[in-house]
């Protein structure tokens, strides 16, 4: 019934042209498909936000999106944070200095959603920073690490800003 | 959790999506933002046919000012973002609180004004400030379009007066009124969670600071988002009062027709509509004050 579409999307900096059945996810066509493995597959329905993935800079689910739905748009995935010589962004540093994470099941939704969230608002409050972060969950750290690095990444961007 | 196997078609036209929806009937389902109809398919809840995805039909997306019936307003194409409405929703101060409650950033962005009223969940926010405000939707077919008033368009839970050629294609909502103070409450298991309850309340004053104009709607309280008219009527006329408060809140907790699940029983969820619409009429009240 369904016939295999052909896609082409921007995928963290680069085009991509794969032929798609219209039914695969975005989240099993990164995964399967393009072998992106850094996209976390949890709930598959749209509540627990490991998947999170930038749709033309924007964090939405990709569990919630068919490959098809992204032809002609942006896509960028926790790889595409990592500059090409492995350098960490700094939000990931932050990450790993504050150990805000346990197991990282959850880290690349929570780094995706964070990443655009830091650059609308680079300098947020406890309490925006929990808003920003409502619709991931996290069941190792209990949030408060997760909050230290944010503010710790806010930092970084302060003293980069100062020179 | 994977979804079943459908046809996919993408038009860019109310036209063309109207086109493909009659190829396909009943077996066809309208897609928009996703964030409801992609979990269902998931689970296999839903299994249509055929996909029209109406992402790339840029003439729904749209936010301006209109007047209808003599009431100015805002109408909102039916694939604007609610990330984008929640941008704009400011003139309609009930509309700004509720939409921070759907779901959460994420879902937002993806998720649509009109995909979330045609999906008539009673407990979701945007069909109850719909009902709340007596918006109007229109709904487009090969025939042209028709307007259905709020009171007229959820017809029972998940289910909208809408016909299997039909697209809702605009939403209408109304500005207050002068010296009108309105209120969103919700109370959830967890923030972005469905409602177990939502009130939605809107208070207009007179200039001698008597009730003019009561609405107050309920989410989660029956199988489509409600009205308590009977509570709204008591307080016509009235000087606004903690006592007058208190009996509307019993009213329109007696109007409720909740059901229990695993979350919370009926009675829990009767309490909280009428603590809820106790409060709503409180803070309305201070805001109407506010606005005047």
């Amino acid at each position: 019934v369904s016939e295999a579409r052909t896609v082409t999307l921007c995928l963290n900096g680069r085009e991509v042209t794969e032929t798609v059945p219209p039914r695969l996810l975005l989240s099993d066509f990164l995964r399967g498909t393009l072998g992106l493995s850094g996209t976390h597959v949890g709930c598959e329905h749209g509540v627990c936000g490991c998947c999170t993935i930038l749709l033309d800079g924007e964090p939405v689910r990709s569990c919630l999106l068919f490959a098809v739905q992204t032809d002609g748009h942006t896509v960028t995935t926790v790889e595409g944070l990592t500059a090409l010589d492995g350098k960490l962004h700094p939000l990931q540093e932050a990450f790993k200095e504050e150990h805000a994470l346990q197991c990282g099941f959850c880290t690349p939704g929570f780094l995706i959603t964070l990443v655009p969230f830091l650059e609308k608002n680079p300098h947020p409050t406890d309490t925006e920073i929990r808003e920003a972060i409502s619709g991931n969950l996290c069941r190792c750290t209990g949030y408060h690490n997760i909050v230290k690095a944010v503010k710790r990444a806010s930092s970084y961007q302060l003293t980069a800003t100062n020179q | 959790m994977k979804p079943p196997p459908f046809v996919y078609r993408d038009p860019n036209t109310v036209a063309g999506a109207l086109e493909a929806l009659a190829e396909y009937g009943d077996e066809g389902k309208v897609l928009a933002g996703g964030q409801s109809l992609v979990p269902l398919l998931n689970m296999r809840l839903a299994q249509p046919q055929a996909l029209i995805d109406l992402n790339g039909v840029a003439e729904l997306r749209s936010i301006g000012e209109s007047r209808r019936d003599g009431r100015d307003g805002m109408a909102f194409g039916a694939m604007t973002r609610q990330c984008q409405v929640e941008a704009e929703a400011s003139p309609i101060p009930l509309l700004a609180e509720a939409i921070s409650w759907v779901g959460h950033p994420q879902i937002r962005n993806r998720g649509t004004i009109g995909g979330s009223i045609a999906h008539a969940d009673p407990s979701a926010e945007l069909p109850l400030v719909f009902r709340a405000l007596d918006g109007v939707a229109t709904v487009t077919s090969s025939d042209g379009p028709r307007d259905i008033p709020a009171d007229e368009f959820f017809l029972y839970t998940f289910t909208p007066n809408l016909e299997p050629d039909e697209i809702l294609t605009e939403v209408w909502l109304p500005l207050p009124e002068p010296r009108t103070g309105q209120a969103f409450l919700e109370v959830a298991r967890r923030h972005g969670d469905f409602a177990l309850v939502a009130a939605a309340v809107s208070l207009t004053l007179d200039e001698a600071g008597t009730i003019a104009g009561a609405r107050i709607a309920l989410g989660g309280a029956a199988p489509t988002p409600m009205r308590a008219t009977g509570a709204e009527e008591s307080l016509i006329g009235a000087n606004p009062s903690d006592e007058c408060f208190s009996d509307a809140a019993r009213l329109a907790a007696e109007e409720a027709e909740p059901t229990g699940d695993i979350h919370a029983d009926a009675d829990y969820r009767r309490d909280v509509a009428a603590a809820l619409v106790r409060r709503g009429l409180r803070t309305a009240l201070e805001r109407a004050g506010a606005a005047a």
